[in-house]
């Protein structure tokens, strides 16, 4: 219990450092913001409603004061191309976005999982090679481009998959979004399958699997019961690692897909300059990667009753 | 600094640092690694291809043609041409020129921050450590892309904003290797010694732990030239990295993906040079770590 409150209250720091980086997005802009923001052609009377709006005349810390003011009152500002609160329009595309998430990071266990104990169970063999061969023509892949060549071709020559879009219903969206999910997956997949195979590696090289083989367990048991077990642990930490790789490649994927998320959103947004809600986009999307390593972290504990913080 | 393969030149100094710890054993030297040696070859090519781009091709990548567009592959255009008429061949050459030059540079800078902040947190310890672990902790909150985007985003388009934004972004993985790195080498005998003999911390980081610790982050600065690539091929694919018309690989795929059922390999080769890339970078990565852990890999 005590481990769960410690790492809750780890998460303090984080939770007002990226509020900060926020923040200070807007301040980045070059010149007046509100100026950059609203066009060469913006009246002095528009700009001095947007100042007076984000408060950009006050000191700095009485901006951020604002800000966060707002923020915990759920207001992340107005949509200044669609005129409505960003929040709600973040919140209306934020499930296609999760969806395409746990779909990716299925398929990205369903690939590797296997993949990595092929690789583990022989080491340094032609299975092993192979397998090893992956990453390294996996991690310099553009994942926009493998999904542009993934609908050219399963859903431009062979009609397996829609080209784009979300699809409806339970069976619509798995259908819709397999190519997206398939893509996010296959970029995924290096990284995990090298700390996966590592991991297991490491597990067969523990005692209590000699022991077993000594025994005689068949090696197909060996591995379901005693290495899988024990390597999915790291397996679990290894995605926690990469989940801002993963969702940050939602981002990408969803506009080659268009696939109405917060990803497609953030795009739109920068060509309408729509300030507000590329910074709401960000805070979510930062807001969503430290709670999923937040649970990353609480199921290990739970998962391996070793695991306990700083002790 | 110079460690970094920033081209051929570089070779020897790359083999030279693993080198002087290693035992130099026999199937050890770094040109019998064969990751190493097909990695180094083949960026060797990638980077003849890339600096010799004006003399390879005859084409102006950025002179359009209306009479010509869309070309299927032929003598004269070996790659045919694109929407605009521009030889497609010579395209790819100035793009991966582009992109990859950038890349190149746009990691020195985290290397460099990264490095220098890494082993501060790393030898000092206390409430300098903590500060900036906890600043990482905060950077590595948002995904990398999303971070990238938003910076590029909010400081305009143009290469300047894609070397601030990769900074801003990239030096965090630098000062967790390299405090990791350093936190197990300062408890070194040698280290120890130079303690005791009084010598000042900035000559005990400079001249004893660094030597020892940068070859993590000089391997690691592989996999991180990849990943910028990608991030600016990415940006470029959404017309937010380097303006028009100067070739980029990211917006010839972007291009390509309109014609994408007649003209398949306007999209196809760009990225195709960017996997390459990839796969040569990481071979050298891979041969690196390697050759300082033998076996580990």
């Amino acid at each position: 219990m005590t481990f769960v409150i410690r790492r809750l209250l780890m998460l303090v720091p984080v939770a007002i450092g990226v509020t900060i980086i926020v923040f200070f997005l807007i301040h980045l802009i070059p010149g007046d913001p509100a100026r950059t923001i609203l066009g060469i052609h913006a009246t002095p009377r528009a700009i001095a409603i947007l100042h007076r709006q984000w408060g950009l005349n006050r000191p700095l810390v009485s901006q951020y004061w604002l800000f966060m003011d707002r923020l915990v009152h759920g207001n992340l500002g107005q949509s200044l191309y669609y005129g409505v609160p960003a929040a709600g329009l973040i919140l209306g595309r934020l499930p296609a976005t999760l969806w395409l998430i746990c779909y990716a990071g299925l398929i990205a266990v369903l690939i590797s999982v296997p993949l990595a104990m092929i690789a583990a169970s022989r080491k340094d063999g032609i299975r092993d090679h192979v397998v090893r061969a992956v990453p390294l023509l996996g991690l310099g892949m553009p994942p926009f481009w493998l999904g542009i060549l993934l609908i050219y071709a399963l859903a431009i020559n062979v009609h397996l998959f829609p080209v784009s879009g979300y699809g409806t219903g339970f069976g619509g969206h798995l259908h819709y979004m397999f190519l997206p999910a398939l893509t996010v997956a296959i970029a995924l997949a290096p990284v995990v399958i090298r700390s996966l195979r590592a991991s297991m590696l490491n597990v067969l090289g523990a005692e209590y699997v000699t022991t077993a083989r000594s025994k005689g367990i068949p090696a197909h048991r060996l591995f379901l019961r005693h290495v899988l077990r024990n390597a999915v642990i790291p397996a679990v930490t290894v995605l926690g690692i990469n989940i801002g790789f993963l969702i940050g490649g939602t981002v990408v994927i969803e506009n080659v897909f268009a696939i109405p998320g917060i990803g497609q959103l953030m795009i739109n947004s920068i060509f309408e300059r729509d300030f507000p809600v590329v910074q709401g986009v960000t805070l979510v999307f930062g807001v969503l990667v430290v709670m999923v390593n937040l649970l990353a972290d609480l199921s290990y504990a739970a998962l391996d009753p070793r695991v306990r913080f700083d002790r | 600094m110079s460690a970094i393969p920033l081209g051929g030149q570089a070779e020897p100094d790359l083999a030279a640092i693993p080198a002087e710890h290693a035992q130099p054993r026999q199937a050890r030297r770094w040109y019998r690694q064969p990751a190493l040696m097909s990695g180094l070859i083949l960026f060797g090519i990638i980077l003849f291809l890339a600096a010799g781009a004006p003399l390879l091709t005859s084409y102006n990548p950025i002179a359009q043609n209306l009479s010509q567009t869309l070309l299927g592959p032929s003598a004269h255009h070996l790659l045919g041409t694109d929407q605009l008429g521009r030889d497609v061949f010579s395209r790819l050459l100035y793009g991966l020129r582009t992109d990859l030059r950038i890349a190149c540079i746009a990691v020195l800078f985290p290397f460099c921050i990264g490095t220098v902040l890494g082993s501060i947190a790393g030898y000092y310890g206390g409430w300098v450590d903590t500060i900036i672990m906890r600043l990482v902790d905060i950077v590595v909150a948002f995904p990398f892309y999303v971070l990238i985007i938003a910076l590029v985003f909010v400081l305009g388009p143009g290469q300047r904003s894609i070397y601030i934004a990769i900074t801003l972004v990239g030096w965090v993985s630098y000062a967790r290797i390299v405090r990791g790195e350093i936190l197990v080498a300062k408890r070194q005998d040698y280290v120890l010694a130079a303690q005791s003999g009084g010598l000042a911390a900035i000559r005990i980081i400079g001249r004893h732990l660094l030597p020892n610790v940068i070859t993590q982050a000089i391997i690691y600065a592989m996999s991180d030239i990849v990943q910028d690539m990608l991030a600016i091929v990415t940006l470029g694919y959404f017309g937010l990295g380097v303006p028009p018309p100067t070739p980029d690989l990211g917006s010839m795929i972007n291009d390509g993906q309109n014609f994408l059922t007649t003209h398949w390999q306007l999209t196809t080769f760009p990225g195709l040079v960017v996997v390459v890339v990839g796969l040569a970078l990481s071979l050298i990565g891979d041969g690196l770590a390697d050759l300082i852990r033998p076996g580990q890999a």
